[in-house]
Parts: structure tokens; C-alpha cells; sequence
């Protein structure tokens, strides 16, 4: 395989992995969140907000792509010459926001529909509540941050 | 089904927790003037149904269904629900035995929602057809109605349905994946161990009845327990310090309504983890154990201002609340 279909797939693992895990996340926390409002819609607005936290994962990994399609001229439209190690290089710089999304989103969906739950007894205790699942979120920006360093870092 | 399969159903049940009874919320109860202003209490708290009757039975039948609508609302396979309803399966069986025998079957004896409606039950017993009950209720169904329809010894006919349901209990529980069934199946048969010990050694049974009427169990060990029985309620006591249930036998020393109330209490005591699990089935089986003890509850106070109860008599009775 040439330099740039590897780039591409680490594109594509990007936005896949990140997505699907955000996909499993959000899913899980609209179950909890419907339950709550089933009995109580007053409280809409407050699960909403925890609901949509699993849901960034999926953004950074589209983030990832997007600076990997831009770097590659895929986007342009004038697809660089990509040689062998650097599609490797590109594509292994992908790695960590989609794999690090893929299970940071899932686990922060159970958090979050847990911290939902917080909220359903306590609505006051929504800060708190958010917390839990925000810190989840750490890990997925770590990843972003190094995939975001390295796709920008490794010279074409 | 998976514990992630139940997220909406708990996150809903947590909300639903709210409209729980607390404790506080029962002393206001018991501090109702009377019968009737507890009843209207009640109403007021959105218990009963507006448009319907409102004396107490039906209120807290409404309730109870209230309970079971919501669940099946929730929930497609009720499978793991089943062994709740194990109790009063067996009640059923018990009123439909003594009502083709006595050739007086009193509809308002059977409970509803069980997987036997009260009138498949009716005849199952009339019809002596057991082979359509449950494989765990056949022999001990049959033997039961023998026994009355014979001998005409309703107690023990009681007995033998009684053990025949704790045994199913048991043995639901063994069958589990589920923790609470096999936590509320343990609990349950300690319980009834040391209950009917206790009322077997009151009202002076030899341990013949004991044994016909008490379930193996792995926490206790019903042979210590059927001789201090036969000892005396000191002996009993004894046993159970012993065996690590020291409230028991404080519980049992100070009164009567103090030992039932530790015996409920247990089980709420079982339950309560279920209080902190954002999955799984086991939420929605301690929502469904905890409206039962709310309605016991509100049974008791609402029985104690129709018998012009003092509140502390009351009080005394009332049992620890999930929430």
C-alpha cells in the first residue's frame, strides 16, 4: 500500500473509532436521560448537557481528520506524494484519539448515565453530578492533543 | 437482557424513588387525627385512583398495581420478577385449596398479578389438574389438598405450602444470575427460619411441625435452631448472637412487633445497596420490594387509627424505609 492510503485509513480510524464510541456514549446516557424525563421533563435541560459530554470524542477524532485530509491536499484537492513511512507515520499519529475516544466515549457514556441519575434524586447537585463524567473527558483530550502534535509534526 | 438494557428503566425508577414514602413523611401519617384524615393524607398524596373507591384495601391495591403497571411499562421480559410474585402464587394456591374444599371460594382472598389468575387457579384445584401449575408448586399443591380435603388440617396445609414456596424462593435464587434475587432469596429464607422458630416455640409445636415447616439454608443451620426452639425463646436468643444476628435477638427480647419489624428491616437492609447502582435489574427489584414495605406501612397506621391505636403503638411497629 502507498504513504497516502495509510494516511487516509488514519483518518478514517480517526473518525470512526472517535464516533463510534461517542455513538455507544451518547446512547447510553439518552436511555437514562429519557428515563428521567419520562417522569419528570422539568428536568430536561439539565440531562441534556450531561447526555451530549460523551459526545465530543466523536468531534475530536473529525478534528484529527480533518488536519490529516488538509495535510495530505485531499481536501484541497491536490494530493500530496506520500511515501511509504510517512502514510505509517500519519497513520499511526491517528491512532490515539481514535483509540483513546473509542473507549473514553463508552465509559463516560455509563458515568454520565450514572451521573444522570444523581441528577433525577438531586437536581441541585448537577455541578457535581457533571464532574464525574467530565473527568473521563481528560483522557480524550490528552489523546487529541498528541494525535493533533504529531499529524501537524511529521513533515510530508 | 444485558445491565445496560435496564439504564432507562433505572434512571426512571430513581425519579420515581422520590415519591417514596421517608420515614418523616410516614410520622405525618401517623399523626393524622384519624382513620379518615389519613385516608384523605393519602388521596392528597396521590395514592389510590381520584375516580375510584377510596377505602383502604382499595387504595393500597391500587397502589400495589400502580407498582407492577410501571415495571411492565419498563420492562419487556418480566422473567426476573417472577420470583417476587412466588409468595403470592402460593397464598393463591393456599385460598383456591380451602375455598374448593370448604365449597366456599372468596374472591377478595386471592391476590392479582400473579402468572395464575385467581380463577385458572379455582380450577386447577377443582379439576385436581396440578400437572398445569408450575413444576415447583405440583407436589406440594397436591399433597396440600390431600391433606385438607382428608384430614382436614388446614395449618397443615399451610405449613406445606409454605415450605413448598420458600423452597421455590430457594431455589429461583440458587438458579439467579442476578445478585439481589439471590441476596432477597437468602434473606427471605433466613427470615422465615427464624420466624417460624419463633412462633413454633411460642405456641409450643413439636419439632416435627419444625421440620415440615422450616427451608434448608447455607446461613443458618436449622437443626441449632429447631432445638432452641424447643429450649425456650432464651435459647433461641442465644443462638442468635451467636450467629452474628445480635439485633435479632435484641429485637426479639424487648417485643413482638420489634422482632417483625427486624425481620422486615432485613430485608430492606438487602436492598439498600441497590440505592447506588446506575444498572442492571437490581434497582428496579428494590423498587418494587420497597413499594411493598411502604404499603406494609401505610397498612399497619391506616389498621392502627381504625382500631384507635395510640401513635406510639404505632410507631412502634413501623418498619425502616428504603429511602
Amino acid at each position: 500500500m502507498s504513504g497516502i492510503v495509510w494516511a487516509l485509513l488514519g483518518a478514517a480510524v480517526a473518525v470512526i473509532f472517535a464516533g463510534m464510541g461517542s455513538a455507544y456514549g451518547v446512547g447510553i446516557a439518552g436511555q437514562a436521560a429519557s428515563g428521567v424525563v419520562t417522569e419528570d421533563p422539568s428536568k430536561f435541560a439539565k440531562v441534556l448537557v450531561i447526555q451530549l459530554l460523551p459526545g465530543t470524542q466523536g468531534i475530536y477524532g473529525l478534528l484529527v481528520a480533518f488536519l490529516t485530509l488538509s495535510k495530505i491536499g485531499v481536501l484541497g484537492g491536490q494530493i500530496a506524494d506520500i511515501s511509504l513511512v510517512t502514510g505509517l507515520l500519519i497513520f499511526t499519529a491517528c491512532l490515539p484519539v481514535g483509540l483513546v475516544g473509542l473507549v473514553s466515549a463508552r465509559h463516560q457514556g455509563t458515568t454520565a448515565a450514572a451521573a444522570i441519575g444523581i441528577v433525577a434524586k438531586k437536581p441541585d447537585q448537577f455541578g457535581k453530578a457533571m464532574l464525574f463524567p467530565a473527568m473521563v473527558e481528560t483522557y480524550a483530550i490528552l489523546s487529541l492533543l498528541v494525535s493533533i502534535l504529531a499529524v501537524t509534526g511529521i513533515p510530508l | 437482557m444485558s445491565d445496560k438494557d435496564y439504564t432507562y428503566a433505572v434512571a426512571r425508577i430513581r425519579s420515581l424513588e422520590l415519591s417514596l414514602f421517608s420515614a418523616s413523611t410516614l410520622e405525618q401519617l401517623i399523626g393524622c387525627a384519624d382513620y379518615e384524615s389519613a385516608v384523605t393524607f393519602l388521596l392528597e398524596h396521590g395514592w389510590g385512583d381520584p375516580q375510584g373507591e377510596t377505602d383502604a384495601d382499595a387504595i393500597l391495591r391500587r397502589e400495589r398495581e400502580k407498582t407492577w403497571e410501571t415495571i411492565q411499562e419498563m420492562v419487556k421480559d418480566m422473567t426476573p420478577f417472577d420470583v417476587l410474585s412466588y409468595q403470592n402464587l402460593f397464598h393463591n394456591l393456599k385460598a383456591a385449596i380451602k375455598g374448593v374444599c370448604t365449597e366456599h371460594v372468596d374472591p377478595g382472598l386471592f391476590y392479582e398479578g400473579c402468572s395464575i389468575s385467581p380463577e385458572e387457579m379455582v380450577r386447577i384445584v377443582k379439576e385436581k389438574d396440578f400437572a398445569s401449575l408450575p413444576e415447583f408448586m405440583r407436589q406440594a399443591a397436591k399433597e396440600a389438598y390431600e391433606t385438607l380435603l382428608h384430614g382436614r388440617d388446614g395449618q397443615l396445609c399451610d405449613v406445606i405450602l409454605d415450605r413448598a414456596a420458600l423452597e421455590a424462593i430457594a431455589g429461583a435464587g440458587e438458579k439467579s444470575r442476578v445478585q439481589i434475587i439471590k441476596d432477597y432469596a437468602r434473606s427471605l429464607i433466613v427470615v422465615s427460619d427464624i420466624r417460624i422458630a419463633v412462633r413454633c416455640c411460642r405456641t409450643g409445636k413439636p419439632l416435627e411441625f419444625m421440620k415440615r415447616a422450616m427451608a434448608e439454608c447455607e446461613e443458618l443451620n436449622i437443626q441449632k435452631l429447631m432445638q432452641a426452639a424447643l429450649q425456650g425463646e432464651g435459647a433461641i436468643r442465644d443462638y442468635l448472637t451467636q450467629n452474628g444476628m445480635g439485633e435479632a435477638a435484641e429485637a426479639l427480647a424487648q417485643s413482638s412487633s420489634a422482632f417483625e419489624c427486624w425481620c422486615d428491616n432485613q430485608l430492606m437492609e438487602t436492598i439498600r445497596p441497590q440505592k447506588y447502582n446506575p444498572f442492571s435489574v437490581g434497582p428496579l427489584i428494590a423498587y418494587i420490594l420497597a413499594r411493598e414495605n411502604e404499603i406494609k406501612s401505610v397498612r399497619i397506621i391506616l389498621t392502627g387509627k381504625q382500631n384507635h391505636f395510640p401513635e406510639n403503638a404505632i410507631r412502634e411497629r413501623m418498619r425502616e424505609m428504603y429511602v
